[in-house]
């Protein structure tokens, strides 16, 4: 095996300006091509738009919207899932995550029947934002504060 | 003098020795200071609570995972341009490093997400793709291990380096190119203003720069033992050549 040994230095450069940019290309095309699969959870606009069949499991993401939850019997909950454009309700049975509560981001696994998502697993979405308790609990007294993920 | 005189093997050994010492004792002090600092000197998140003190090993270790990769692609590059040998020692000693690193962060990760998200593990993007740069660094250090030729060795491991490259990149910007993901964004960035409070951002730098110059210190300790080992091989090599040339005469 010769491998590159023999090849001179100017041919090895753009060997790997090549290389480099094919993977690039190649990457950005799968990236695209597949963007459906690899993006993790559907939007409730996405959902609203192109209601996928009732024997269709899929992910939908989004806040719970503001006053939408209703705790019902046992361990059901019922909230509406939301992304500011469309808005599509949810029941699920279960158990919740720490951080599942109105204005918050979740997302659910499930399938859609008439026009209702019934989540199999729910899970919690929060973004980057870190702050103290205490700093928080200031803002909000002084009226200030704006939820990140209004 | 040009840079790359560094790189001159005897050199090198000569200008690594007095660092790693200095370097292991820096590592030690600002990982002590910022873990320590993290975890007992901060207040509680506003949502997620004491739980947001992982945070202090998770985005240190995620960030070298992912920048290990990018010095052994740099190492690489150098080897595969301009043949110098302790580049290719130096790729070549990172990826052991960085796979802890990557293991670190998909622990610490799954230990977060469990009570945060609800779950341990999700196909988001970021996640697997950073579960795939896992399993390149293994495969990295499978390649080196299956070729015997030292520098046929460093040529293909280098294109894979390059090859894998591909899911360091993702690892850091899926959540850019898909939106739709479970994991949030980056903690830090430089173009976007800060969502963390600097209560938890300065142990969060202290415990970063520690696991990089924890990073520098092993990464020239293992070269240093790689080209020890070359010499030695060299040494062997020679001894046996020369036990069969008595033989014959």
């Amino acid at each position: 095996m010769t491998g590159l040994k023999k090849v001179k230095k100017k041919r090895r450069v753009w060997l790997i300006v090549i290389v480099g940019t094919m993977l690039a290309t190649a990457t950005a095309l799968i990236g695209y091509g597949l963007r459906d699969g690899i993006n993790y959870f559907r939007a409730p606009a996405q959902v609203a738009e192109d209601p996928p069949p009732e024997n269709e499991v899929f992910r939908i993401g989004g806040l719970v919207e503001e006053g939408s939850l209703v705790r019902g019997q046992g361990e059901t909950i019922t909230f509406r899932v939301t992304d500011g454009a469309a808005s599509i309700p949810v029941i699920y049975t279960g158990v919740l995550p720490d951080l599942f509560r109105e204005g918050e981001g979740m997302v659910g696994t499930g399938r859609l029947v008439g026009g209702v998502f019934r989540a199999t697993e729910i899970l919690a979405k929060h973004d980057e934002t870190y702050m103290p308790k205490e700093v928080i609990d200031a803002l909000k007294e002084q009226g200030v504060y704006v939820d990140p993920g209004s | 003098m040009s840079i790359w005189e560094y790189a001159n093997p005897r050199r090198f050994m000569g200008w690594s020795a007095p660092l790693v010492p200095l370097f292991s004792a820096l590592a030690a002090l600002l990982i002590a200071l910022g873990l320590v600092w993290g975890f007992f000197f901060t207040p509680e998140d506003y949502r997620m609570g004491s739980t947001v003190k992982i945070i202090y090993i998770h985005v240190p270790s995620a960030m070298m995972a992912i920048n290990i990769w990018v010095m052994m692609l740099v190492a690489s590059l150098i080897w595969l341009v301009r043949r110098h040998h302790v580049s290719a020692l130096a790729a070549k000693a990172a990826a052991p490093i960085g796979v802890v690193m990557t293991l670190i962060a998909l622990i610490t990760g799954a230990i977060w997400g469990q009570p945060m998200w609800g779950t341990w593990w999700a196909w988001d993007p970021r996640l697997t793709s950073f579960l795939i740069l896992f399993l390149f660094y293994l495969g990295y250090m499978a390649l080196w291990a299956a070729i015997e030729d030292p520098d046929t060795a460093a040529d293909l491991t280098g294109m894979l380096c390059l090859v894998g490259s591909v899911f360091a990149v993702l690892s850091r910007y899926a959540v850019n190119f898909w939106n739709q993901g479970l994991h949030q964004g980056a903690t830090l960035s430089l173009d976007a203003e800060e969502n963390i409070s600097d209560v938890f951002w300065l142990p969060l730098l202290v415990c970063m720069a520690g696991f990089g110059v924890l990073f520098a210190a092993l990464v020239l300790l293992r070269t240093r033992t790689e080209i020890r080992l070359r010499r030695l091989h060299v040494l062997e090599a020679r001894d046996r050549t020369g036990r069969k040339g008595s033989g014959e005469g």
